[in-house]
């Protein structure tokens, strides 16, 4: 047995990037797998010594506390503006924002539509798991149509709340943007795939094509009150209808 | 590069043109009147070009606001320009640049409120300014320009001031200043600091981890009780160090005076000539100007103060920058308020109206 663990016959290890603060993430959460992908592109690119992350408000705030690279935490939804100034003045750094639904798509989307427009260098990781997470399950912009939160119990409707938006699709619209993908972590292959994308927006913004936009359509078991096998389930069911997966842009080339 | 020159121009002119000469990295602001001239100089004037500086129209100014906020923890120096309502959205930004110790600057043009208000000049943001603005314990550095020169020498001082203690400065001038056209002298061209300098200045600041030290992080979020009274008495004891350190104001005619002026920026411009009008009729008044309005010069202006027969503060709005005079004053003297409101400017000829009918 002792012989079989030695380093050459390692073939997976935790990210260097990601330290051993005891995540704050529910059990089941897809920031957790999402972080590890960022930490491990970072590595494999060499950037570690030039990236700067922006985390938003929201279950991510604390994204700060995990990957070990250089941050800068803002203000609710104003990550795409931070991500801008630093781009725009440290052009060969690798900037990208980390934020959930409400941060991007609804407190911050005038800043994140207008960061993709002028096609700012920089990536977007844009978490969708439908409601808001961190202040204890409330309805977000992207919640479904039928779906219960606290703050719409008895189900969205639009006569009430309006539409779940689909701001991936607004992106894509876009002059500025080079890559616009969807993506989702519940399975490996998924996770592979996702990891390939955020592979693609960091280089895609290093080798200045634009900006990119990864949605991450993600599971929020303890907002949707399922073990994690259901929320991966339901996510499967009902999520991936609404936000359907795949890359809706790519003008990279790469 | 360029060398000192003597030019005549706008206050809101001699923002721009300074800021490039004093080797500033970034502007990014969004168009409002009576301070747009700002924007329009600098994109006239394309100083990414020559100094490297980087000039951006955002979306709003909530977006302007906060890409100082990310240039500013990135170690550059980066400013904003905007008039009151838009000042007034800038406030969230402003309180969490505060939080995380953050040297923005940012130029208050002022125009008349409430709300949208009027175009035309007035002071009435004096409270805004001075008392934080936005939530929490946090003072900014705020300077009072009263001429274009002094639009100009601000930029660098403002900039000075803010890396000096890791916190946003302001330069709060109105509609008056900024408008009117005025000789400046503009200083030489100063080279932007390169990553090197950068990194020495700015130890803390988030613009890549290298192998030799941990991450840096720009936050002003702290969920631990303990923790966070920590940081605000960290935050305190550096703002007695800047009210020990930094207070700036200007005294004419003091020697002689009866009755004092207090007035800040456009308005002291006017007391100016209200106190030669009023010398002429054999009243003998002098004038204090604090340069700095936080740092408030309480115990200057306490000294000045004595022994006359008292004061008269002259404000382009309804009597804010008197709560200040008066609890520096302490009662000792009686302190009087002549403002005018609604974009209104007021005559010198008013301001000794004031002091005959308020103080005689």
């Amino acid at each position: 047995m002792n012989d079989i663990i030695s380093p050459e016959n390692i073939v997976y290890k935790k990210p260097t990037l990601m330290n051993d603060t005891p995540m704050h993430y529910c059990a089941g959460c897809s920031h957790g797998v999402v972080h590890k992908l960022v930490a491990e592109v970072i590595e494999e690119m060499g950037m570690t010594d030039k990236t700067v992350g922006i985390s938003p408000v929201g279950c991510a705030v604390f994204a700060y506390r995990y990957i070990d690279i250089d941050w800068q935490e803002a203000a609710h939804g104003r990550a795409p503006a931070l991500a801008t100034a630093v781009k725009r003045l440290w052009p060969d750094r690798l900037v990208f924002t980390y934020q959930g639904d409400g941060d991007m798509a609804c407190i911050g989307t005038a800043e994140s539509i207008h960061a993709l427009n002028r096609g700012e260098n920089i990536t977007i990781i844009f978490i969708n798991n439908a409601i808001y997470g961190m202040t204890g399950g409330q309805m977000a912009p992207t919640t479904l149509l039928g779906q219960k939160t606290s703050t719409c119990p008895y189900g969205r409707v639009p006569e009430l709340h309006g539409y779940p938006l689909n701001i991936t699709e607004l992106a894509a619209q876009l002059r500025g943007t080079c890559y616009v993908t969807r993506q989702s972590v519940e399975t490996v292959g998924a996770i592979r795939s996702a990891k390939k994308a955020i592979r693609k927006a960091f280089e895609a913004s290093m080798a200045q094509k634009g900006s990119s936009l990864i949605e991450i359509v993600a599971t929020c078991n303890s907002g949707w009150k399922l073990s994690p096998a259901q929320a991966n389930k339901w996510m499967e069911e009902n999520m991936f209808k609404q936000y359907p997966k795949g890359d809706l842009k790519d003008t990279t080339g790469l | 590069m360029a060398e000192k020159e003597i030019m005549l121009m706008k206050g809101n002119e001699a923002i721009a043109h300074a800021a490039i000469r004093c080797g500033a990295d970034g502007y990014f602001g969004y168009p409002i009147t009576p301070q747009s001239e700002v924007l329009e100089t600098l994109a006239k004037l394309k100083p990414w070009e020559t100094t490297g500086m980087v000039v951006l129209q955002a979306e709003s100014e909530v977006a302007s606001i906060n890409m100082i906020y990310g240039g500013a923890g990135a170690g550059k120096r980066v400013f904003t320009s905007s008039s009151s309502p838009g000042i007034a959205l800038m406030q969230e930004g402003i309180a969490y640049m505060a939080g995380a110790e953050l040297p923005g600057v940012f130029v208050n043009v002022q125009r008349g409120g409430p709300g949208l208000g009027t175009i035309q000049p007035s002071q009435s943001d004096y409270f805004q300014s001075t008392r934080g603005g936005g939530n929490g314990d946090y003072n900014v550095i705020v300077l009072a320009p009263n001429s274009v020169q002094e639009m100009a020498d601000f930029m660098d001082l403002a900039f000075t001031l803010a890396f000096r203690y890791r916190n946003p400065a302001m330069i709060l001038s109105d509609g008056v200043i900024g408008q009117m056209m005025e000789k400046v002298v503009l200083p030489p061209q100063k080279p932007r600091r390169t990553e090197e300098e950068i990194r020495r200045e700015c130890p803390w600041a988030s613009i890549g981890r290298t192998a030799d030290r941990k991450p840096n992080v720009i936050t002003s979020l702290e969920l631990k009780p303990e923790a966070m009274e920590l940081r605000n008495l960290h935050l305190q004891e550096k703002y007695r160090a800047i009210k020990e350190n930094e207070v700036r104001y200007e005294a004419q005619q003091l020697d002689d005076a009866e009755v004092l002026i207090v007035a800040f920026g456009s308005a002291a411009r006017i007391a100016e000539k209200a106190i030669e009008i009023a010398r002429e009729k054999g009243i003998k008044a002098g004038l204090f100007r604090p340069i700095t309005l936080w740092p408030f010069p309480e115990k200057q202006l306490r000294e000045a103060a004595h022994g006359k027969r008292g004061v008269l503060v002259v404000e382009i709005n309804a009597g804010q920058m008197i709560e200040d005079v008066r609890l520096s004053v302490n009662g000792e003297e009686p302190v009087e308020h002549f403002g005018r409101l609604g974009g209104i400017v007021p005559e010198p000829d008013e301001i000794v109206k004031a002091i005959k009918e308020k103080l005689l």
